[in-house]
């Protein structure tokens, strides 16, 4: 029971990183048909950049308590900006291009930008773990149970308030905003939406940068809550966030949110009472189970259309 | 009633700048040329239709007009300005709306969404009283406004297309065969409907339609279309009299 709870809480901290990530990919996915197998690794960027950030400033700063918060805050606001930066880049040099050409270029044009890019950090920032100073390291005792104590810590209960915040944010601008309209009629009918007077290209853009800042979002909270990252932390959540996106079905935002708190629960539960090295075998097999049954995904419905 | 090689002849229409002017416009889809040099012009307050078979390369000239596929010869000229290589989205905004061929409408918008998004262009400055004005129009939508549009009836969707064009107050409205796969007295109430527009309001209208004798009953002029060529022009009154439209487009009986 104990444990239970214990890698509930750890689950949910993990999902929600995943479920922002996911979120890129579910959102490109729909705008665009394509996979953009580089998002794993703008993630990875963001939390360098996060990384870059919080050092400069808590060397600046020191390390007290309010320095350590605005440092947080400073490396996420500079990291959401430069992280879209980078996605917009991409876009622009690798996707734009190769739109309208055959299904499987712009695929090996992302799987292309996510080398280029993993190899660029590599070179610039070196292939060993960066860790940042120990922060935040206060816990919340819940309760305790047969000598073990079940705690949430400042850092999660950080991770998961800031990802609810910006998930509500996000879907008021997805559903209400004349934005989010735009880029829901792109996803439908990218021709109709032009003849309305919508700009495709801008808004095909600016659903790279959202789907960037949220995964730099996700970047300074994995590194916030890890202490560490490397050149190569950009696969393995990459492809987590991508199965949690096709789990909740590919294209449907609520769909991309539930997949990666499945993907973070499956993982943690299956580490505290399975084998902590099958977790990744765990939520990849579950994957499977679901895409045999519900060829959509959870959450991912058929078009009903009348003709 | 012109034929084709005496257009060059002034027309009295041809005094006044027309709101549309299309000049020798070849479109083609990859190698494959689908309009092969055609000439059009609608003016202000007009309802001008252009009937032909399917095929023809009707709704091609209505998408061309829109830029895709762009023209690859000729000009394209809106009111003084020269379209032809504009891109979609800024010709949308310059008071041209279309209700495209096959409605196009958002399937999983809603229908307000959809009317929403009509309005974009002028950032719905307009919406609330605009909305007031189609629904009135059409009271079916009214009754459906927070439905998906996907699962709308043709009909309705035809509504809504024409609906949605409505809402950015168009100088010029684009049908694209208003009148496909719906019921009769549906046409008639969307032919009046069109007719209102124009009296009413004195937008002006370019009409594709395979239902040629209302659409020529309607117009002030048409345009006859075969093969990607404008083979005839006249009043909807010439037209319809013509033998050879008779017997090509009217025959086989009408509503």
């Amino acid at each position: 029971m104990e444990v239970l709870v214990q890698q509930l809480i750890n689950g949910v901290t993990l999902g929600a990183v995943y479920g922002l990530i996911a979120i890129g990919y579910t959102m490109v996915f729909g705008i665009i048909g394509m996979v953009n197998f580089a998002h794993g690794d703008v993630f990875m960027i963001s939390a360098f950049i996060a990384l870059i950030v919080f050092l400069a400033v808590t060397a600046l700063a020191g390390l007290s308590g309010g320095v350590v918060f605005l440092a947080l805050l400073a490396a996420l606001i500079v990291s959401m900006v430069i992280t879209s930066l980078y996605a917009w880049t991409i876009e622009r040099i690798a996707y734009r291009k190769l739109r309208g050409s055959f299904r499987l270029a712009p695929l090996i044009s992302a799987i292309g930008m996510s080398i280029l890019l993993m190899n660029y950090v590599q070179v610039a920032q070196g292939s060993r773990n960066k860790p940042i100073p120990p922060v935040m390291r206060d816990t919340i005792p819940l309760f305790e149970q047969n000598g073990f104590v079940v705690a949430v810590s400042y850092k999660q209960v950080l991770i998961i308030a800031v990802t609810a915040l910006l998930l509500g944010l996000f879907w008021y601008v997805v559903q209400k905003t004349p934005l989010g309209r735009a880029q829901r009629a792109c996803e439908q009918d990218q021709k109709m939406a032009a003849l309305l007077g919508i700009n495709v290209d801008r808004t095909i853009s600016i659903t790279f940068v959202i789907g960037a800042a949220l995964a730099a979002v996700a970047g300074t909270m994995f590194l916030t809550y890890y202490g560490v990252v490397v050149f190569s932390d950009g696969f393995v959540p990459g492809v987590k966030a991508f199965t949690a996106a096709v789990l909740g079905g590919i294209g449907s935002l609520p769909g991309a949110v539930l997949g990666g708190l499945l993907i973070g629960l499956i993982e943690t539960l299956w580490s505290a009472y399975f084998s902590i090295d099958y977790k990744d075998v765990a939520a990849f097999s579950i994957l499977a189970v679901v895409l045999v049954f519900m060829p959509q995904g959870l959450l991912g419905k058929p078009e009903v259309e009348k003709v | 009633m012109t034929m084709i090689a005496e257009q060059g002849a002034p027309a009295p229409a041809a005094a006044r700048t027309p709101l549309l002017a299309v000049r020798g416009v070849k479109t083609y889809y990859g190698n494959i040329i689908a309009l092969k040099g055609v000439d059009i012009d609608v003016h202000r307050g007009e309802i001008v239709t252009l009937i032909g078979a399917n095929g023809a390369g009707k709704s091609t000239l209505m998408m061309t007009i829109f830029g895709k596929p762009q023209a690859r010869e000729g000009s394209i000229v809106y009111d003084g300005r020269d379209i032809t290589r504009m891109p979609t989205h800024e010709i949308a905004r310059l008071g041209i709306a279309q209700s495209p061929e096959g409605r196009r409408v958002f399937p999983r918008m809603s229908v307000y969404e959809n009317l929403q998004m009509g309005a974009s262009v002028n950032n719905l400055a307009w919406f609330d009283e605009d909305l007031e004005k189609v629904c009135t129009i059409f009271p079916r939508l009214r009754e459906r406004l927070q439905q998906r549009a996907g699962t709308l009836s043709g009909g309705e969707q035809q509504m809504l297309a024409i609906a949605r064009a409505l809402m950015s107050r168009p100088d010029l409205l684009l049908l694209d065969e208003p009148s496909l796969g719906l019921a009769p007295l549906i046409v008639r109430q969307i032919f009046e409907v069109i007719r209102e527009v124009n009296a009413r309001e004195g937008m002006t209208v370019f009409l594709v339609e395979q239902n040629a004798y209302h659409a020529l009953k309607l117009a002030h002029r048409g345009y006859v279309m075969v093969n990607g060529l404008i083979t005839m022009s006249g009043t909807g009154r010439e037209l319809l009299a013509d033998p050879q439209v008779k017997a090509a487009y009217l025959e086989g009986g009408h509503h």
